[in-house]
């Protein structure tokens, strides 16, 4: 399954039963360096459009919020002593938490890629 | 505005104020009077007051009389420092980021602690946002209160901690010094809150506390009311405590009617992002040069509004200054010398007191404030010694009415400031009213 996307720039993978999510590019470049990222605690349940931590730049700080409901299961100990990875490459090895999917008709509510670069299009 | 809030009427408004405090008619004043005459109208009212700087005063529970040296106000009177505004702006306002750098240093040292910041606004609220901040860390909502524990400081973590949704479970108030809180801890406490000196002069060690709370996986709040305690006890910090909340009047601040005064807090590295209030870190700027800013301030509500720490994004600048520049005139050194000439008075003045007939000093350890039993109800002594001119202590009473079994108790302080003449004039009243 290819990447999706939501409304509020994340990002999510599925691989079996395992799903990752990260921020997008387009976000990263939006928030400036990021020099802090609270994860969630894994064995966390999350609805869809849950709260699922924060990421803190030099001028904001910005909610992620759960794309889908499951459970999370682990998040990418690399951020916690080089967050700046998320600005480097936000959508591989920036990646910030992975979890269970209890729904997987939820990705259907999300965008593909073109749709979401459509959606970037209209936010300029 | 009233359509916009949500009220019929003015009264509306208020409805929060219990009725009995609500007042009930306009204040008669006249309209205008010129201001010789206002002048001698407020000085006759002033000086029905008999006040700590004219009467020998054994007055503390949380707020000490002490010497100022005359260079603090120097200091803070300077228009740059009085009249400066927040320092969110680094590169017009390193003079206030630098000393609220020092300060923060300052009580990290003395607390034994990692990190401090750049104050709250009293030791009270400085208690309950320790409770909060507790609740963050170990996710978990029991704080246990000592009994011992000032009871303003009791009740403004019982309102404010209750509201964060803590679950406060307070111990039985204890004059006695022999707590058993370790009992208390259980599978949902987030910390245990313990004053040391404590409310009636008891000092303790808090290892044996702090060992108990870690292994239940709770943190230790450790409160200290009168801050130059730290100059003779060890530190909170040495002793395992995991927060330091303290009020910090007694260096820098006189006791001004009751405050303003400067809330300390004091957390580990490992907490300092669940830790309120504004912070001021080092680094450097675009040329390498040390400089001061403002940071972590994602912590705080003006970033993160209801995900923040805490609704505090300020703090009490003007007295947190006052305090660096005593410290700074004190020295380590001085600081403990402080502490020594204070203790040294309470001592002499516990000797003497227990001499006097229907007098007895209850407390086997204290700093400078001790509590005495008296063979009678302590109020009608105090009343009775102030009308021959001695501010003879606090009765108990006045802060604990419920409980008959303290109504003889008389909380008396000494500090450095305390002489002999006082000393022998409290003796003196105190033997003829009883």
């Amino acid at each position: 399954m290819s990447m999706k996307f939501t409304k509020d720039h994340e990002w999510i993978n599925v691989d079996g039963d395992t799903a990752t999510i990260g921020i997008t590019s387009y976000a990263q470049e939006q928030l400036g360096d990021v020099v802090f990222v609270e994860i969630p605690d894994a064995g966390k349940d999350v609805d869809q459009g849950d709260d699922a931590g924060v990421v803190e730049s030099v001028k904001a700080a910005s909610e992620i919020f759960a794309p889908i409901s499951g459970q999370i299961t682990e998040g990418n100990a690399v951020l916690e002593d080089a967050p700046a990875t998320i600005n480097a490459d936000a959508e591989g090895d920036g990646w910030i938490f992975k979890m269970t999917i209890s729904d997987a008709s939820q990705l259907d509510d999300l965008m593909d890629a073109d749709a979401y670069k459509t959606h970037l299009a209209e936010l300029e | 505005m009233l359509a916009a809030t949500g009220s019929k009427s003015m009264e509306d408004i208020y409805c929060d104020v219990p009725a009995e405090a609500l007042l009930a008619k306009t204040i008669d004043l006249p309209p205008h009077q010129g201001e010789m005459e206002v002048e001698r109208a407020i000085s006759a009212m002033a000086a029905k007051n008999l006040n700590t700087a004219e009467a020998p005063s054994f007055l503390g529970g949380g707020a000490y009389r002490h010497h100022v040296p005359a260079t603090v106000d120097a200091m803070i009177q300077r228009g740059e420092f009085l009249t400066a505004y927040t320092p969110y702006q680094p590169e017009v306002s390193q003079g206030t980021l630098q000393y609220l750098f020092e300060f923060q240093t300052q009580v990290a040292l003395m607390t034994g602690m990692e990190v401090a910041n750049a104050s709250m606004y009293d030791g009270a609220t400085a208690c309950a946002e320790a409770v909060s901040m507790a609740g963050r860390v170990s996710k978990r909502k029991g704080a246990v209160v000592s009994g011992g524990l000032h009871p303003h400081y009791r009740d403004t973590t019982s309102t404010i901690s209750g509201i964060h949704g803590m679950d406060i479970n307070l111990a039985e108030a204890n004059y006695t010094g022999d707590e058993d809180l370790i009992s208390l801890i259980d599978d949902d406490t987030a910390c245990v809150v313990v004053q040391n000196p404590d409310f009636f002069g008891h000092v303790s060690d808090l290892n044996p506390l702090a060992t108990a709370c870690h292994e239940a996986g709770a943190l230790l709040i450790a409160v200290v009311t009168e801050v130059v305690s730290m100059g003779a006890i060890t530190s909170p910090g040495a002793m395992g405590a995991d927060i330091v909340a303290a009020e910090g009047q007694s260096i820098g601040n006189a006791l001004n009617y009751g405050g303003p005064t400067v809330g300390l807090l004091a957390v580990h590295n490992k907490h300092l992002r669940q830790m309120p209030g504004r912070v001021c870190g080092q680094t450097t700027d675009t040329d390498g040069k040390r400089g001061f800013v403002l940071t972590l301030s994602t912590r705080e509500q003006h970033i993160r509004r209801e995900k923040a720490t805490s609704n505090i994004c300020t703090n009490s600048g003007l007295c947190a200054l006052a305090f660096t520049v005593h410290m700074t005139l004190l020295g380590e050194t001085g600081f403990a010398r402080l502490a020594q000439l204070n203790h040294a008075s309470a001592v002499t003045l516990a000797d003497k007191l227990s001499g006097i007939a229907g007098v007895q000093v209850i407390n086997e350890t204290f700093f400078n404030e001790f509590t005495l039993r008296l063979s009678g109800p302590a109020a009608a002594a105090v009343e009775a010694m102030a009308a021959k001119g001695v501010l003879g202590g606090i009765p108990v009473s006045r802060l604990y009415p419920d409980n008959p079994d303290m109504e003889n108790l008389l909380l008396v302080a000494a500090t450095e400031v305390t002489t002999g003449d006082d000393m022998d004039a409290l003796v003196s009243a105190l033997s003829e009213v009883l």
